[in-house]
């Protein structure tokens, strides 16, 4: 059977079945469709929602009225929102950083431990999952508040006399998140530093590079693409985190999670939530974008 | 200068084993490495070749004994302070970092300036035949192609030693030929000893001006290849470096390096060389390589000749390789095919009678290990 005379058939008799059986756009599309259905359910859709709700107006009773508004966007150029999001880009950067200074060594420490350690030390970066996040988060309020846990000890060690006032403070909010998100970023790290074979660090040593030197030029470039994934995966829910300033920030600490949170559920205004959200998403997309391209990203590194 | 470019004095390595005994991994080594020498230390493997390496790397250190590089104590000098360098088996480059970035980092952490750098990069890559590859990261390269680069990278430095730790193992055969010749020519051209680990026997024989076989972390024989193959000091070694026959016995007579020794399941005596010292009564092996055995029609010479049969023979070209059964013991013949014929007769055929002759001087008589 010749081309002409498929296509000339498959004209004739269009059937669904067939075109399955010929195209192998159609097989692949058909393959993939269960991903594609999942995206379009569970982010697509959504996002859609969320846009469409961010042009909206807010009626008087906190109801959404289908009437097109674009205050919801000119509201957030408001200095006092300014600030906010740039309080939590700040607060945002300084997880992440505080995540890498600590998170780097410990999880160079776990690469580098005997075998069958290792798994054990990586069990117990995990054994604080198994207790809800709220529940942890109180632990800390129990360790931090005024005459605490921590207070009580430094007073006991006579290093400090009076209570140093942690709680309800942005170094509480920081402890609070650091705390949250350090598993995220050493499970990476750990994973690009353990595929570092250790003839690697033996040569450069070879050549002549002392330790510090071989971690400089070796260890640290080949542990970028754990980096760069630990960073995404702290920063970007950091920047969104709003239970840690909430529970530990007291009033003083906002953050732009927190404004969204309450604009969804105390203000009663979707659409100036929604209209928050895709900037707090716009804002965290372009910063992760030029980190990611600026931390060198390069073809080397993916494989 | 030193009077050795490498030298080991008694040296000894232990590593805890998991189960928590101790094992020397090396024991007892004591070897002398001259300047300019193509030197292999071959093994199977856990013989400890590769300890020893990485102990004049300066990896391990030693547990007992003393290493000394070009007449220095080495004790416990880091690697990065040592005059020697590393082609590792598994190539070992820096995957983040392009053919000219891998080459110049030994120079880079020397601090030699850019212009030198870029001279002598250039130098290093036109050795290995990488030039114009410059830009290229190790993944882009061919397993010869890293290989190369390893060299390269090593070679810049213009170490006093290379040490190379089966550098050729990934290669596929006729790379791996290629390179060892390449290799020896290279060692000749620069004149830098090589130290070179493999468990390839023939690799070993190829290239190198001497070869230390080890087994169990020991020095079984040191020596130039002809020396290791046709003058085994013991029954390991002869079975390890080519094929041998061995006989079991008993030492009947010694008169000079000549020994007479009863094989009981011949009931015969046979002539051959003693290897070692050995006395009347001694227990030994006798070794003669199945290429030196001839294979007769009719016994000609009275002197340690038998009679045999063919169990099998197989024609691989060059050679056919006959198994025979000489009273119970199985020999086996490697005969060169010096005559071109069709003839089945000529190649041996299964329970065909034959003479083999034993020559006196392929008779080596070893202590039985």
């Amino acid at each position: 059977m010749t081309t002409a005379q498929a296509t000339e058939k498959s004209v004739k008799k269009f059937s669904l079945l067939k075109v399955f059986r010929e195209s192998r756009v159609a097989q692949g599309l058909l393959l993939i469709s269960p991903a594609n259905i999942y995206l379009f359910l569970f982010m697509i859709l959504p996002l859609i929602l969320v846009t469409v709700l961010s042009f909206l107006s807010r009626g008087t009773y906190g109801d959404v009225v289908f009437q097109f508004n674009i205050t919801n966007y000119t509201r957030l150029f408001d200095p006092l929102y300014g600030k906010i999001f740039i309080y939590s880009l700040e607060v945002g950067l300084a997880t992440t950083v505080l995540s890498i200074l600590i998170g780097y060594p410990l999880a160079y420490y776990i690469a580098r431990a005997p075998a069958r350690q290792r798994s054990l030390l990586l069990f117990l970066i995990l054994v604080p999952f198994w207790t809800n996040f709220i529940i942890r988060i109180y632990a800390w309020i129990m360790i931090l508040r005024a005459g605490g846990l921590l207070d009580a000890f430094l007073e006991w060690a006579h290093i400090t006399q009076h209570s140093l006032n942690l709680l309800y403070s942005p170094t509480a909010v920081l402890i609070g998140m650091v705390y949250e998100f350090l598993p995220f970023m050493v499970l990476p790290l750990y994973t690009s530093l353990e595929k570092i074979e250790n003839s690697i660090l033996e040569a450069a040593a070879d050549l002549g590079a002392p330790p510090w030197r071989v971690f400089l030029r070796v260890t640290l470039p080949l542990s970028v693409p754990g980096m760069i994934a630990g960073t995404i995966l702290v920063f970007i829910p950091a920047m969104g985190m709003f239970v840690i300033p909430d529970l530990m920030g007291g009033a003083k600490t906002i953050l732009i999670g927190n404004v969204i949170r309450n604009q969804f559920l105390t203000a009663r205004d979707w659409p100036f939530g929604a209209a928050s959200s895709m900037i707090l998403m716009l804002l965290t997309m372009v910063f992760t974008l030029y980190y990611t391209r600026k931390a060198g990203f390069g073809e080397e590194l993916l494989v | 200068m030193g009077e050795f470019a490498v030298e080991l004095r008694d040296v000894v390595k232990k590593f805890i084993t998991p189960e928590g005994s101790e094992l020397a991994a090396v024991n007892h080594v004591t070897m002398q490495i001259r300047h300019g020498e193509f030197f292999s230390m071959l093994g199977s493997s856990g013989c400890g070749k590769t300890t020893t390496l990485r102990m004049i790397a300066g990896f391990e250190w030693p547990t007992e004994g003393e290493i000394y590089i070009d007449g220095v104590a080495m004790g416990h000098t880091p690697p990065y302070q040592r005059t020697v360098n590393t082609v590792f088996q598994s190539y070992a480059l820096f995957q983040h970092m392009n053919v000219f970035q891998n080459v110049a980092f030994g120079l880079e952490m020397e601090g030699v300036s850019k212009d030198e750098t870029k001279k002598r990069v250039g130098r290093a890559l036109e050795m290995v035949q990488l030039t114009g590859m410059d830009r290229r990261f190790p993944k882009q390269l061919s397993g010869g192609q890293q290989q190369r680069v390893a060299l390269a990278r090593a070679l810049v430095k213009t170490p006093k030693v290379l040490l190379l730790d089966e550098p050729l193992g990934a290669l596929d055969l006729k790379l791996r030929k290629e390179m060892q010749l390449e290799l020896k020519a290279l060692q000749q051209e620069l004149g830098i000893t090589f130290i070179y680990v493999t468990h390839d026997q023939e690799e070993a024989l190829t290239m190198s001006d001497r070869i230390a076989v080890m087994s169990l972390g020991r020095v079984l024989q040191m020596g130039p290849a002809v020396e290791i193959y046709e003058r085994p000091t013991s029954r390991f070694v002869a079975d390890f470096i080519g094929e041998s026959n061995f006989l079991e016995g008993k030492v009947k007579s010694v008169s000079g390096d000549q020994a007479v020794v009863v094989i009981p399941a011949w009931n015969e005596d046979l002539t051959g060389i003693a290897m070692t010292q050995v006395k009347v009564g001694d227990d030994v092996a006798v070794s003669i390589r199945p290429e030196k055995i001839r294979l007769t029609e009719d016994a000609r010479i009275k002197e340690n000749c038998i009679e045999g049969s063919v169990v099998s023979s197989t024609y691989i070209g060059s050679d056919t390789h006959v198994y025979l059964d000489v009273r119970g013991q199985r020999v086996k013949v490697w005969e060169q095919n010096r005559i071109s014929t069709l003839d089945p007769r000529a190649y041996y055929q299964k329970g065909q009678k034959v003479w083999l002759s034993l020559m006196m001087e392929n008779t080596l008589v070893l202590p039985r290990d």
